[in-house]
């Protein structure tokens, strides 16, 4: 054999993979993950934006509600993607067609499984945030430099969730709690994370459990990139709260992931 | 040459549960070998083991003269396995579930191509290469899963109940393709609870029984050392066999009672039946056959293969 196995390499054979499954496969997910965020944006944005700017908003970072809303929709759509991209792909790979575990007859490894998955939420995070972007400067809701610089922060909050998830769901045998996280856990955090209005709003109990969580931070770091305005914390500290979560995520998944898999 | 596997005590346990409970294995390499037993025997487990994808909890295995515990990679990159579920993609294609599962092992797109079409070409799915895997049929995709698992060209083929769930047609389909595998000098190692699985497919085989090995060797010194030559089957109708029992006694070697018949052991089954007709029974069926492994696995263990 003259293969050289490098660590990463094999966890880059498993991107490949999702890559060439998700080329047959496009059409739904993409829809799902770009074209929503967008209608949210329009209708919130310019619909309910039109009414909160005519009463005066002054205060909102960024001086319109549509310039306050883009970024953080931009984080808030990549939190959602990243549970949705993280959750399923584990649950047909490992429990429903099980190709994850097919997977495992060759040298891969879980671990591999696991790098390989995260890079594709990853580079799914990336695409999906990137486009919302773009549209966001169409829709003159940001500047280009703004909305660029807004990016980042969305990719590593949808992974703050992502690698998390993805090392529950592993654990899971059946659906009904991975579908209670997404319907009571990720809507309300969609909704109240900051991303509609100030958390300042929320009563005192409240604040702190949405301060709590990795959408907040990453609304933050992202309403803070696009419209120039500094962040509720120093940023470093939102960037070590997300890093936290993903790195934190990343190796108890590494773990489930092993656990399930070899027995 | 070393053996392809080499097992000694090799124990499987989940929590309390015993799975496997110390097995003695050796296959030699070229050889087709079974493990024969009813659903909970432990042949899964220990097929696991072997596929370096589940660690034994005490015991010495070596799989192609290496280590599972240290060595998983190594080895899996010399195996192919076809599991007991097909694990396929089934909104991918036929050709783009072996290009991925190709790719796994490292192996360069160019190379993959051509292997993919030979490959599709020996289990007959050439026509089906460019069809989503969904609607095809349970035997199709058995032998796309068999495709898959010699993408890689290998040494060892693992094979977990290879043709459970099909039909009759689709199970010699696949017999006559691990056949010519086998003809080609492809170590074959499967499990399977169908007697004429094992009897048509392995050279030898051991029998299994609750984690453990009740017996080794070929399928007919199998048959010779523990059943007779022949087997009366009588069928009686219900509630109405206490009294034929003991009119039976005498005409066979030995007499297995089973639920729904009664199996006499002899060497000649046709004399047999003539001895019960002669006694005055009259059973509402009478099947004179050769032994078989199930024969084997009854007076071994006093269950049928197949509940």
């Amino acid at each position: 054999m003259t293969v050289t196995t490098t660590a990463y390499r094999p966890a880059l054979l498993v991107l490949e993979a999702r890559a060439r499954a998700y080329a047959r496969t496009w059409l739904i997910p993409t829809v799902t993950t770009v074209v929503a965020p967008l209608l949210f944006l329009a209708a919130m944005g310019l619909g309910l934006g039109g009414l909160v700017d005519r009463r005066g908003a002054a205060d909102l970072a960024g001086g319109s509600y549509l310039a306050f809303l883009a970024p953080g929709l931009l984080a808030a759509s990549a939190m959602q993607a990243g549970v949705q991209e993280s959750a399923w792909p584990v649950r047909l790979g490992v429990h429903w067609q099980k190709t994850y575990v097919a997977a495992l007859t060759t040298p891969l490894a879980p671990r591999d499984l696991v790098d390989g998955h995260l890079l594709w939420v990853a580079l799914r995070l990336l695409a999906g945030a990137a486009a919302f972007a773009v549209a966001a400067v169409v829709l003159g809701a940001a500047d280009p430099a703004g909305a660029a610089l807004a990016v980042g922060p969305g990719v590593l909050t949808g992974l703050a969730v992502a690698a998390p998830v993805a090392a529950w769901t592993v654990t899971l045998e059946r659906d009904h709690r991975l579908i209670a996280l997404i319907r009571f856990g990720v809507t309300p955090l969609f909704l109240f994370s900051g991303t509609f209005f100030p958390i300042a709003q929320l009563p005192g109990p409240l604040r702190a459990v949405a301060a709590a969580t990795p959408l907040w931070h990453g609304v933050e770091l992202a309403r803070a990139a696009a419209v120039a305005r500094p962040p509720a914390l120093p940023a470093a500290v939102h960037l070590a709260y997300l890093a936290a979560w993903i790195v934190g995520g990343w190796l108890v998944a590494r773990h489930t992931f092993a656990r399930r898999l070899i027995r | 040459m070393s053996d392809v596997i080499e097992a000694r005590g090799l124990v499987k346990r989940f929590g309390a549960f015993t799975a496997v409970d110390g097995i003695d294995v050796r296959v030699g390499r070229g050889e087709a070998f079974g493990f024969l037993g009813p659903n909970g025997a432990g042949k899964s487990s220990t097929m696991r083991m072997i596929g370096a994808v589940s660690p034994p909890t005490a015991g010495h295995l070596r799989v192609l003269g290496r280590d599972p515990a240290t060595d998983g990679p190594a080895i899996r990159r010399r195996l192919g396995v076809v599991p007991q579920e097909d694990m396929l993609d089934t909104e991918l294609t036929v050709a783009e579930n072996l290009l991925i599962h190709g790719r796994y092992f490292g192996l360069p797109v160019r190379d993959l191509r051509p292997r993919i079409a030979r490959l599709l070409d020996f289990v007959q799915l050439a026509d089906r290469a460019g069809d989503r895997v969904e609607p095809l049929s349970g035997g199709m995709k058995r032998r796309l899963v068999i495709a898959r698992a010699l993408l890689n060209d290998p040494e060892l083929l693992l094979l977990d109940e290879p043709t459970t769930g099909l039909d009759p047609q689709a199970r010699h389909l696949v017999w006559d393709r691990l056949y010519r595998l086998k003809q080609q000098g492809v170590t074959l190692v499967l499990t399977t609870h169908y007697m004429d699985e094992a009897e048509q497919l392995c050279d030898r085989l051991v029998v299994m029984d609750a984690g453990r090995i009740v017996a080794e060797g070929s399928p007919r010194d199998l048959v010779a050392a523990h059943a007779t030559r022949e087997v009366l089957e009588l069928r009686f109708p219900p509630g109405g066999r206490n009294g034929e029992l003991a009119a039976l006694e005498g005409i066979a070697d030995r007499v297995e009672e089973l639920p729904d018949r009664v199996l006499l052991y002899t060497a000649d089954a046709e004399r047999a039946a003539a001895a019960v007709t002669a006694r005055g029974l009259r059973p509402d069926g009478v099947v004179v056959r050769r032994s078989t492994l199930e024969d084997v696995f009854l007076r071994l263990t006093g269950r049928s293969l197949v509940e």
